[in-house]
């Protein structure tokens, strides 16, 4: 016994000698997050994000290492609108760190600045698997990046305020340069508006208000509840009264309804990177929104 | 309209003045014609009042309208800010109440022997459930799920267990706090202790529909604590936490329940690690370690008819792993869960029993006994909501001393043997609020028998979303 809390004090005691004037510790939930706050705090930061682009943001378990990254981070930046419910209260809860706990200034939730869709007026889960809060795949619309950023650079400041300017300037460069990338993106976008489509999950509503892109049509009967081939057969029937351009997917979903609806219906199924990593060239925030489009327009092309 | 009347009446009496001069006409006439101008002068009067009376209605009319206006202009800004403010409101379902779920369970069963003969023979029995319980069909444990954070401190849980024969339970019922900081967590109240891997986690989110035999064994089913906690998860980049428990521990190998005494009772300590091999694989270890003084814990001894009562130590060790296997770390479609724990229980103290009370008296032997078991688990999930697994359980009923050479009538329970069962099931979940399984075991828990144990069971939850642990 004697010598377990001998360890233990060990331990603990070398928490408190750590270096004092280290990187801020950023923990981002979702890739877009970890590369925003980068964008922000470049080498002032060092960020960990807890998924890649090939992961359902739905569903992660709260692995030991995700409450291990969360124990000494500074700032928590989530999506929000549920999106992480399943797991990041728990890895938070978890960690003991007195932080990042929800209403501290180092849980910052991405949602709460941006006009959010889909709000659903009625909550039953006979819906589905519905958010409260409205969909939450904000991040498909680079101009909520505007709105995020600079709340978070706010926010970064707060908690480093001896770094406070360079996340201001670090914000200012990355917006400035957003800016005149999404003037650009929606010039090329143009023959995207008005364009109907299918979705295989509801995940691009953000999107398709920027772009101007007509969903028609779903290939899941309700959000998260996979579809029937009776469903499928039905969204078929559809196509040959109100036909749609083409089917678009997230990376992260399997591909087999979205293709079994193309191969039928003769028309292109395109993958979205949805995130960073989501398709190989989707590297950062920009390639994102640059593959996105490039994806999209080829097959509005045929 | 004051001034019409006016003309009116002066008109009249211009008519009346020209009338004068005549002279001609008689007392009569002139009553007549008075009489005539006052019922002119009514009738006017009446008019011009309902005149005036129309006027006001529709003048109220019209600033009631302006009013209604305003409001409506009011309400309209009103709803534009709060949709703007909607829009940044932290989404939460249900405001400032706590979050509410639902667990309902139910099962048909069909087994070969009979459930009232069992027992894990070689056991001294813990009192727990032997689940299942019956044949045919069978309602499980309902459980209420009552959750909140009570402030920015703290956070409290209420779960309640309503059995199927209508009794109501506290499971849990604890607080915890939130932001102590520096990697520390209390919990006080009632709670299941954080031994072990699968101890703290709900019979529901189990995966399979039964405890594991060592569990069974060496704790009753799950260790239930009334007591603190304290953890503490170490700043480091690989995962690691210790805790602490100090109790009333409420099932086997304790018997704290009706203990009176002041101070310490049962304990537990345990250490957990944990980490990513890569971006697919993950896993978790811990040893852990529980403590009871069990003073007078009694049991039924089936195959005598006797009551046995223990006193003395007992000391419970733990070993437990998890592997979990994601390709990319993207569980939806395919993983594999490896799952095993190893138990060592040795108890030293006296057994105080009564074989046959005319011939003997009561009884004492001096008991010492070291047991062990483990179980061994994967659960494949080989396509989006299916999933098969097999688990294997072994118990090893050890060498007991009683300080003589006992009798075979004098504990017949306890009697070597090396309890087992095979597992398998197959479970399909439509989404994360429900799931139907079915199970088949082939049970060795008694020399006698056999016991083939198929189930069918239903696991819904309803409400709020929880969270799970790894």
């Amino acid at each position: 016994m004697k010598r377990i809390y001998a360890i233990v004090l060990a331990v603990l005691l070398s928490a408190f000698v750590l270096p004092a004037h280290a990187a801020l510790k950023v923990f981002a939930t979702v890739p877009e997050w970890g590369a925003l706050a980068q964008e922000i705090g470049g080498e002032q930061v060092k960020v960990y994000t807890a998924t890649n682009g090939l992961q359902d943001p739905h569903r992660i378990d709260a692995k030991p290492s995700l409450i291990a990254q969360a124990r000494s981070a500074q700032l928590v930046v989530a999506t929000g609108a549920e999106l992480e419910v399943g797991w990041l209260p728990v890895v938070i809860r978890e960690s003991g760190n007195a932080r990042i706990q929800p209403g501290q200034p180092g849980f910052f939730e991405a949602a709460r600045y941006v006009t959010m869709l889909e709000i659903p007026a009625v909550l039953d889960r006979a819906h589905g698997d519905v958010h409260a809060g409205g969909n939450p795949h904000i991040q498909t619309d680079p101009r909520n990046l505007l709105k995020i950023g600079e709340a978070l650079s706010a926010r970064m400041a707060e908690i480093d305020p001896a770094n406070a300017l360079a996340y201001q300037s670090g914000y200012k460069v990355f917006a400035d340069k957003l800016r005149s990338a999404i003037a650009r993106w929606e010039k090329e976008a143009a023959p995207l508006r008005g364009v109907p489509i299918l979705v295989q999950h509801r995940a691009f509503p953000y999107l398709q208000n920027w772009l101007g892109l007509k969903e028609i049509g779903s290939l899941e009967p309700k959000p998260g509840v996979e579809a029937s081939s009776a469903y499928l057969a039905e969204i078929l029937a559809q196509q040959a009264v109100q036909p749609a351009k083409m089917v678009i997917r997230p990376a992260y979903q399997y591909d087999t309804p979205s293709l079994w609806i193309a191969e039928r219906a003769k028309i292109p199924a395109v993958t979205l990177p949805f995130t960073i990593g989501g398709t190989p060239e989707a590297k950062d925030l920009f390639s994102l929104y640059e593959d996105t489009l490039r994806r999209l327009l080829k097959a509005q092309q045929g | 309209m004051r001034t019409p009347r006016i003309l009116t009446l002066s008109a009249l009496a211009l008519a009346l003045s020209l009338a004068h001069p005549a002279q001609a006409a008689n007392d009569a006439d002139l009553a007549q014609i008075r009489d005539q101008i006052k019922q002119m002068k009514d009738a006017y009067e009446k008019r011009i009042a309902a005149l005036e009376n129309r006027l006001a209605q529709a003048e109220s009319t019209a600033s009631k309208a302006e009013t209604v206006a305003d409001k409506a202009e009011a309400s309209a800004s009103q709803a534009q800010a709060a949709a703007q403010q909607a829009s940044q409101r932290p989404a939460s379902a249900n405001s400032f109440n706590p979050e509410l779920s639902l667990i309902l369970v139910g099962n048909y069963t069909n087994l070969s022997q009979d459930p009232n003969q069992r027992r894990l023979q070689g056991f001294m029995p813990s009192n727990g459930e032997l689940l299942p319980e019956a044949r045919s069909f069978n309602l499980g444990e309902s459980e209420l799920v009552i959750a909140g954070n009570i402030n920015h401190l703290f956070r409290g849980a209420l779960v309640l267990a309503i059995a199927p024969d209508n009794t109501l339970g506290v499971e849990e019922a604890y607080f915890q706090t939130l932001g102590l900081g520096n990697g520390f967590n209390l919990k006080a109240g009632r709670f299941y202790s954080s031994v072990g891997y699968l101890n703290d986690i709900h019979p529901h989110a189990w995966d399979f529909s039964n405890a594991p035999l060592p569990y069974q064994a060496f704790f009753g089913g799950q260790l239930g604590m009334d007591g603190v906690q304290a953890r503490w998860v170490a700043p480091v980049d690989t995962y690691f936490e210790v805790g602490v428990e100090a109790a009333r521990a409420l099932s086997f190998p304790a018997a704290d329940e009706t203990r009176n005494k002041n101070g310490l009772m049962s304990g537990a300590v345990y250490a957990h690690v944990g980490g990513d091999v890569n971006v697919s694989n993950s896993w978790r270890a811990g040893l852990s370690y529980f403590y009871a003084e069990p003073n007078g814990r009694e049991y039924d001894d089936p195959l005598n008819d006797t009551t046995y009562s223990f006193s003395g130590s007992s000391q419970t060790w733990i070993a437990d792993f998890v592997w979990k296997w994601a390709p990319n770390g993207d569980a939806s479609r395919q993983n594999l869960k490896l799952q095993g724990e190893y138990f060592n229980q040795s108890e030293d103290g006296t057994l105080v029993y009564d074989v046959n009370a005319t011939a003997m008296g009561t009884q004492r032997a001096n008991f010492n006994n070291r047991q062990s078991g483990f179980y061994a688990q994967a659960v494949y999930q080989f396509m989006p909501r299916w999933r098969i697994g097999y688990r294997y359980d072994q118990l090893f009923s050890g060498d007991p001393s009683f300080g003589h050479d006992p009798l075979t009538s004098e504990f017949p329970s306890l009697k070597d043997f090396n309890p087992k069962r095979n597992t398998l099931m197959m479970d399909w979940t439509p989404d994360e609020f429900s799931r139907f399984r079915l199970q088949y075991a082939q049970d060795k828990t008694r020399p006698e028998a056999t016991d083939n144990q198929f189930w069918v069971q239903y696991i819904m939850s309803l409400g709020a979303h929880g969270a799970h642990k790894y």
